[in-house]
């Protein structure tokens, strides 16, 4: 009888167009920046005009970046905490093309402008259909691994990613819901304010369960292995994935402040937003905590310092969020480019990073290389980024908070002191700062583009899971 | 009973969850599995773990 391998061939499939979907996201997103420092880059052409460019990049960068790692992660992690085989390779498999292929019908559709018009949701119906059979699929195979498990014990980053996958199932289903009235062109099933609350409970839990429990998921795996060291405390993990998923769910309405949206409502998205606090810290405490006695590895080891300043970013993103959802604070910050500057803190630093952390720990794994071709670069890449996201961000802040006291400046007799447009003059400096620091985040990618191929075309030194499948 | 009371039961019973919660998690009897648990993905095999073996000695994540 053969001897049972793990399935690495979904985990290296996911896990290379993690780097492509990657580079292609974050190089929309520069070209959407220059567009906004260089208006005349849409070229007078409709299918590369920023309204519909800024959804493909953050359909690309969320869903075909993030969501390719999360598929690569969560299948490597399941299968190895489990001791088992991934359930149902056909499935698995199907869960890669599938993916892919939504990801590229979102490429085509979005730039001709063909959209359903919610944020992060703009798939028409017959993608989105697609959508929910690949993520059943995806639970499937992931919960059939869970239920075939050989040890007793589910190790706490398949709850992170469990919780996720069910929660994006559900999310994406009752948001999504839809009268087509054509192959392209839908309308939501609920109206008004009620599609608006919807919209942003699917809006604000894509953040804390596609962007958050799931990548936590990594952390929790990639973090203890890369260190050698076990989790700072089990018990706060614990206590860590109950208060998380719970608070939540229900931290939406503060996307909806000074709307039409009930007050009780806002002050309820409000306090929960500010009680996520709590779990948040305590989620990164314990990351950061588990390199107690061993932080002389920071010195030396450029994996692990993407993950502990993924930790830093996320600790940092936690804290401005709660701070921005309390209504007087949001009066000034609502629709200025702070709020992009504290999503990009989260995602470019902590998705991002403990992504490429991640990667660069899996990568060498998975296609039987000792280690990667060059630390060096993975340091390099470290810094290269970092210094684009604090480029990123502090632009991002000064702009935002210039705006929102633009906007509520009154002259003497009540009017506004300024139009939207002469704030939007005093923009030019910090959109370009903005651009310096993607351009700068897109060259670190390069960076691991360039170290992976070097890795995965050199010399192999282990085989790769003895090239043996089982039928 | 109405829609108030509702709503005041629901947040007692979400306390009374979040303490039991604290508490397993911090009870004395779990720190032979948390520790097994925190060691599962230093401790786990290259390969999946065989089957004949599996059922008796279902705990944690070693052996």
């Amino acid at each position: 009888m053969q001897a049972e391998t793990y399935n690495y061939k979904v985990v290296r499939q996911f896990s290379v167009m993690t780097i492509v979907w990657g580079v292609v996201g974050i190089l929309v997103g520069v070209i959407i920046a220059a567009q906004l420092v260089w208006p005349a880059l849409n070229f007078d052409l409709p299918w590369l005009h920023f309204g519909r460019l800024r959804p493909l990049h953050t359909n690309a960068v969320i869903f075909a970046f993030g969501g390719s790692a999360l598929f690569a992660t969560s299948y490597y992690i399941v299968q190895r905490t489990c001791q088992v085989r991934l359930f149902a390779s056909g499935l698995a498999s199907f869960t890669f093309w599938g993916w892919n292929l939504v990801i590229v019908l979102a490429a085509v559709t979005l730039p001709l402008g063909l959209t359903s018009g919610k944020e992060y949701a703009e798939l028409e119906w017959p993608i989105d259909i697609l959508i929910a059979v690949v993520w059943v699929s995806y639970a499937i195979v992931f919960f059939g691994t869970i239920v075939k498990r050989r040890v007793k014990h589910i190790y706490v980053a398949n709850w992170f990613f469990g919780a996720f996958i069910l929660t994006v199932a559900v999310l994406h289903i009752v948001n999504s819901a839809a009268l087509p009235v054509s192959l392209t062109k839908s309308y939501s099933a609920y109206a008004g304010t009620t599609d608006a609350m919807v919209q942003w409970w699917y809006g604000h839990n894509a953040v804390g369960f596609f962007l958050t429990a799931g990548f936590l998921g990594m952390m929790y795996y990639f973090i203890p292995k890369q260190a050698n060291r076990p989790v700072y405390s089990y018990r706060l993990s614990v206590v860590h994935f109950w208060t998380l998923i719970s608070l939540y769910m229900w931290a939406g309405p503060h996307h909806l402040h000074y709307t039409a949206l009930p007050d009780w409502a806002q002050s309820l998205g409000m306090v929960f937003s500010l009680m996520l606090l709590a779990p948040s810290w305590g989620g990164m405490i314990n990351g950061i905590m588990t390199l107690s006695g061993a932080w002389h590895k920071l010195r030396t080891d450029p994996i692990l310092k993407f993950m502990v300043v993924s930790l830093s970013f996320y600790g940092m993103s936690t804290f401005e969020g709660p701070m921005m959802s309390i209504k007087t604070v949001n009066a000034l910050s609502h629709y200025t480019d702070w709020t992009i500057g504290h999503v990009h803190s989260g995602a470019l630093g902590w998705v991002g990073f403990i992504t490429m952390g991640s990667m660069y720990f899996l990568i060498p794994k998975l296609f039987g290389k000792k280690e990667m071709y060059s630390l060096k670069l993975i340091d390099l890449h470290l810094w290269v980024a970092t210094i684009g996201i604090v480029l990123y961000i502090v632009s991002m802040w000064i702009a935002g908070v210039m705006q929102g006291l633009m906007w509520q400046e009154l002259e003497a007799d009540g009017t506004l002191a300024n139009s939207f447009v002469q704030s939007l003059e005093r923009m030019y400096p910090y959109y370009t700062v903005r651009l310096l620091g993607g351009v700068l985040y897109l060259v670190g990618m390069l960076i691991m583009v360039y170290n992976v191929w070097k890795t995965i075309a050199g010399p192999s030194t282990e085989p790769v899971e003895q090239q043996v499948q089982p039928a | 009973m109405d829609i108030i009371d509702i709503r005041s039961w629901f947040t007692v019973v979400m306390i009374i969850t979040f303490v039991s919660i604290v508490v397993w998690s911090w009870s004395k009897k779990r720190n032979k599995d948390f520790n097994e648990a925190a060691n599962m993905p230093l401790n786990e095999p290259e390969t999946p773990r065989p089957v004949a073996k599996n059922l008796g000695d279902n705990n944690g994540g070693e052996k």
